[in-house]
């Protein structure tokens, strides 16, 4: 039986964060009042004119230069044609054969280590709007305040193998998208998108095998699982000496398999052309130059730095780097305090385990930077001890106050009084006779128990160290 | 004293300032015009009385105040084609698809009317959605040429040119893809310019061709059509085609003009728009305009812009197929004709299409639909693309080597009877020989009433110009004006 290998290339887009629509006024806006961000141009009336919003160029630049792109002097909208009741004008303003960003790739890490994939394009298109239909009614409702977002669609080369390695390209992505500051990246609200083309060869085989396009698929795990489930499909049709039929599949993530949608007979006929309202976007040196000065420290810069600078470990500086508002938080905190390993380790393992464990997104989180910095400045101080800190995390996350109230009003300041401590000390001494016997003989198990007995009495604030030479230094005398 | 409705808009101006009439006077008188002939010509689809009255009355209490400080068009009416957004009022197109449309907006063009204090008096007739050249396919039936009232008075922009003529408005707006303003100007004895691509905003217009579409003016007189041409030029932000170059001073620089010879000045008659078919009256009258020129001391060269034969099949390719893009919009959903009792989406579309647009809109649409479609664009579209920029080099090279404007006919005969050309799209379709060229080159042009042929119809003079000559246009224009053979005010007043 002939050994199979899986072709994989992505075509992702991504809702960019403009204030105002990619060819007219309305806001872009989601979860307001149905069609309440239209205008003419939106509502396709007749006789309106697209208007470029130049903050969208800026931010297909972005992408295209923290994607390896060349971005190109002339691009040119193009008219892409069909009918459905939420495409205003019956066509659909995007890019075709002159797109703004060309040639690209992205270094992906993968199980297998570094992966280069190819990036065939970037271009930018408008959005169509929504259609909800009534299964209590004969009507479809649509509600156009999605329509005219601007998108940026990013293809890749058919340069992926496995499904994780399609994962991974698709989170480094929206990684970076997320740290350009130009989408959102939620996945679930459809702000990026993925259409995956999948097609199998046995090993060995020169030409590509005849491609699926599975349409969407809307989550990093439904990625790897359409992909999984296409090889297996495609695998074994062709093992029972069945052709593949060029076509489009939907991801139904109820059933975990994909079904056809239209096949390639049935495809439609775009009819693009060059959009005659639209001259060729112009973008010179200079331009691109601005932009390249404005672009934010991407991922691995993060990454790099994190490790150079504060000395984290490669994992921790990932984990750390994963996200942006992580990374930025990382940052105050450590702007707030300079301990960076130790900072880094009560958000990667308190921080996010407790956030992990109530559900609750980063964005939400409760703890500010400054207040962990100040946290783990008490520690550092010997104001209180690892352990206490611990408490007052736990008090911070659900009161939001901040560690040096907490401990003030709770009393949890760390007691470092040596008289204070030394009178705590001599009364359990003399209250367990039989012990300070045992220890004075040699038995250092004892010495725990006397710890402990003295941090019960304290409540934990007395500074460990200092009883520990309290004991030993009374029990010699 | 003599009608007001004969009067041209630049002695209209004179009369309100002076106070020797009043804005609602000549409000009136324009209404009451429309009222004797508008029925019968068939030039308007919506008549404004109403808002019109209302302002006037706006009008002459500006006058009143501010006298010669009002904007230029204070009180005088315009005609508006009805492919024009006129917010609150009915733009039909002159389609059932739009027949009910009340547009939240209106043209920029329109806006500048306003701004200026022009009178919209009427949204005027012409063939739907701009295809034609007859002004007979509407829904409202066609319109009728005043010279002649079997005859049509040319298209698209019929109803706007016979408005003009009949005395229903000094000025009217129109548009002009192939010829649509050019070609009825010279069927009816009135002045239409169409401006270089990019001088007139195309925001709010209903869109033919968007490569082509340039708003223009129609007018008794070339003072008028400066005057109209002034106050709707300039950048538009809404409409990134237009471009952003300095509106000149068109009327006053005409006035200046006018005191200058024409020495100097080099007119190219190209040979390819004297060819077989060409009506022997037209033939003569366009020579004898030229000696006009020549007696004035412009020079007269012969030329040659070879690609001209390729102009027709060009515009019959690039027009179908940016309108059939243009005209997906209209498909039932959200606003425009819907037809009813339907049992799928599909069906939706269809039908409301299929009873919505008319003969000539689908016929157009099919031909562009076809030409965009994957296995023709390039032997179609792609072509016709590559032989505009020869068509457009011809005229480069002539402008750079030879001469300063183009003098030639607008069209090969006069006006033709309802009807006669009806059955024949392809004989309508040449109808646009001679105006096409400069549209897909981007030209302005101008058509100016010169003399009648012996039936007794107007014949005008079309005249190019490189981008943006619109000033040496209207010079031109002018000169041969003066020496017109015709009285074109002559159904100004009944």
């Amino acid at each position: 039986m002939a050994q199979f290998e899986t072709v994989i290339g992505l075509e992702v887009h991504a809702q960019l964060d403009t204030d105002s629509k990619i060819f007219a006024t309305s806001a872009v806006a989601s979860g307001d009042n149905p069609n309440s961000h239209t205008d003419p141009v939106t509502l396709g009336l007749p006789g309106c004119l697209p208007v470029l919003n130049k903050r969208v160029v800026d931010f297909a630049i972005k992408a295209g230069l923290a994607t390896n792109c060349s971005i190109e002097k002339e691009s040119v909208f193009a008219r892409k044609h069909y009918h459905y009741p939420d495409l205003p004008k019956g066509y659909q303003i995007s890019q075709y054969d002159k797109p703004i960003c060309l040639g690209g790739y992205l270094d992906v890490k993968t199980d297998e280590g570094v992966k280069k994939i190819g990036i065939t394009r970037i271009h930018l298109e408008e959005d169509a709007g929504k259609s909800t239909h009534l299964e209590t009614e004969d009507s479809s409702l649509v509600d156009l305040n999605r329509a005219g977002i601007p998108l940026v669609e990013i293809v890749s080369e058919p340069d992926m193998r496995t499904p994780q390695e399609a994962g991974a390209y698709m989170r480094q992505l929206r990684q970076i998208v997320k740290y350009l500051g130009i989408c959102d990246g939620d996945m679930e609200k459809g702000n990026l998108r993925c259409d995956v083309n999948v097609s199998v060869r046995p090993v060995g085989q020169e030409e590509f095998g005849t491609k699926v396009e599975v349409k969407n698929v809307n989550s990093f795990r439904f990625v790897e699982r359409a992909i999984e489930y296409e090889q297996q499909r495609q695998i074994a049709q062709i093992e029972q000496g069945e052709e593949i039929v060029q076509e489009t599949r939907l991801w139904d993530e109820q059933r975990g398999s994909t079904k056809p949608m239209r096949s390639k007979e049935f495809a439609e006929d775009y009819r693009y052309f060059p959009d005659p309202d639209l001259p060729p976007v112009i973008v010179d040196e200079l331009w691109v130059k601005k932009v390249k000065e404005s672009l934010p420290e991407l991922p691995d810069q993060v990454i790099a730095r994190f490790k150079d600078i504060y000395q984290l470990e490669e994992y921790q500086a990932e984990r750390l780097t994963e996200e942006k508002i992580v990374a930025n938080y990382f940052d105050k905190a450590v702007s707030r305090h300079n301990n960076p390993p130790v900072i880094a380790n009560w958000i990667c393992t308190e921080l996010f385990g407790r956030l992990n464990k109530e559900g609750i997104e980063f964005e939400e989180c409760p703890v500010s930077p400054a207040y962990l910095a100040e946290l783990v400045e008490l520690i550092d101080k010997n104001v209180i001890s690892g352990k206490i800190a611990k408490t007052v995390f736990d008090e911070m996350f659900q009161s939001g106050q901040d560690a040096s109230s907490i401990v003030e009003k709770q009393g949890l300041k760390q007691i470092t009084d040596t008289g204070e401590i030394e009178n705590v000390v001599s009364e359990i001494l003399a209250a367990n006779p039989e012990q300070v016997e045992e220890l004075k003989s040699g038995k250092e198990k004892v010495l725990g128990f006397f710890v402990g007995q003295v941090m019960k009495a304290t409540k934990g604030k007395a500074n460990p160290q200092m009883v520990n030479e309290l004991i030993k230094k009374l029990t010699n005398g | 004293m003599e009608a007001l409705t004969k009067l041209s808009a630049a002695k209209m101006r004179e009369g309100l300032v002076s106070g020797e009439f009043s804005a609602v006077e000549l409000t009136e008188a324009h209404l009451n015009q429309i009222e004797r002939s508008g029925a019968e010509l068939n030039d308007f689809n919506s008549i404004c009385n109403n808002e019109a009255n209302e302002a006037a009355k706006i009008a002459d209490k500006k006058l009143k105040e501010e006298k010669e400080n009002c904007p230029t068009l204070t009180g005088i009416p315009v005609a508006v084609k009805d492919m024009l957004l006129t917010k609150g009022i009915r733009t039909t197109c002159s389609s059932k698809m739009l027949e009910n449309f009340i547009p939240p907006y209106s043209a920029t063009v329109v806006e500048k009317i306003e701004q200026n204090g022009g009178i919209v008096i009427g949204k005027t007739n012409h063939d739907e959605f701009g295809m034609g050249a007859s002004s007979e396919h509407s829904i409202f039936g066609p319109v009728k040429n005043p010279w002649d009232h079997q005859r049509v008075p040319g298209g698209s922009s019929g109803g706007s040119a016979v408005a003009v003529a009949a005395g229903h408005a000094p000025l009217a707006l129109s548009t002009d893809t192939g010829g649509s303003i050019r070609q009825p100007a010279s069927f009816t004895g009135v002045v239409g310019l169409k401006p270089t691509y990019g001088r007139v905003s195309r925001y709010g217009v209903i869109a033919f061709a968007s490569s082509l579409d340039q708003v223009g003016p129609h007018a008794r007189t070339v003072d008028d059509t400066a005057i109209l041409l002034e106050a709707i030029s300039g950048r538009d932000e809404k409409d990134s085609t237009s471009i952003d170059l300095e509106v000149p001073s068109y009327f006053s620089n005409l006035q200046t003009a006018k005191k200058e010879s024409l020495k100097g000045l080099r007119v190219g008659l190209p040979k390819e728009y004297f060819v077989d078919g060409l009506e022997a009256d037209v033939e003569a009258s366009i020579r004898e305009a030229a000696k006009v020129l020549e007696e004035e001391g412009a020079e007269l060269v012969d030329i040659s812009l070879p690609h001209t034969s390729a102009a027709l099949p060009v515009y019959y390719i690039i027009a179908p197929a940016e309108a059939s893009s243009n005209l997906a919009r209209y498909d039932g959903v959200r606003y425009g004709h819907r037809a009813e009792n339907l049992k799928s989406l599909g069906e939706l579309y269809e039908r409301s299409r299929s009873e919505g647009f008319g003969d000539e809109v689908q016929r157009r649409i099919l031909i562009g639909s076809y030409v965009l479609s994957a296995g023709y664009f390039d032997a179609f579209y792609n072509k016709a693309l590559q032989v505009r920029t020869l068509i457009i080099d011809d005229f480069k090279s002539a402008f750079q080597n030879s001469c300063d404007v183009i003098l030639a006919p607008v069209c090969p005969s006069t006006a033709f009877k309802i009807g006669e050309l009806s059955n024949s799209p392809l004989k309508m379709y040449l109808q646009d020989v001679l105006t096409t060229p400069a549209s897909l080159a981007g030209l302005p042009g101008i058509s100016v009433p010169y003399s009648l042929d012996s039936k007794g119809l107007p014949i005008g003079v079309q005249l190019l110009a490189p981008h943006f000559g619109e000033e040496i246009l209207l010079k031109v224009a002018e000169r041969i004006e003066r020496k017109a053979s015709f009285d074109n005010t002559k159904f100004c007043k009944e």
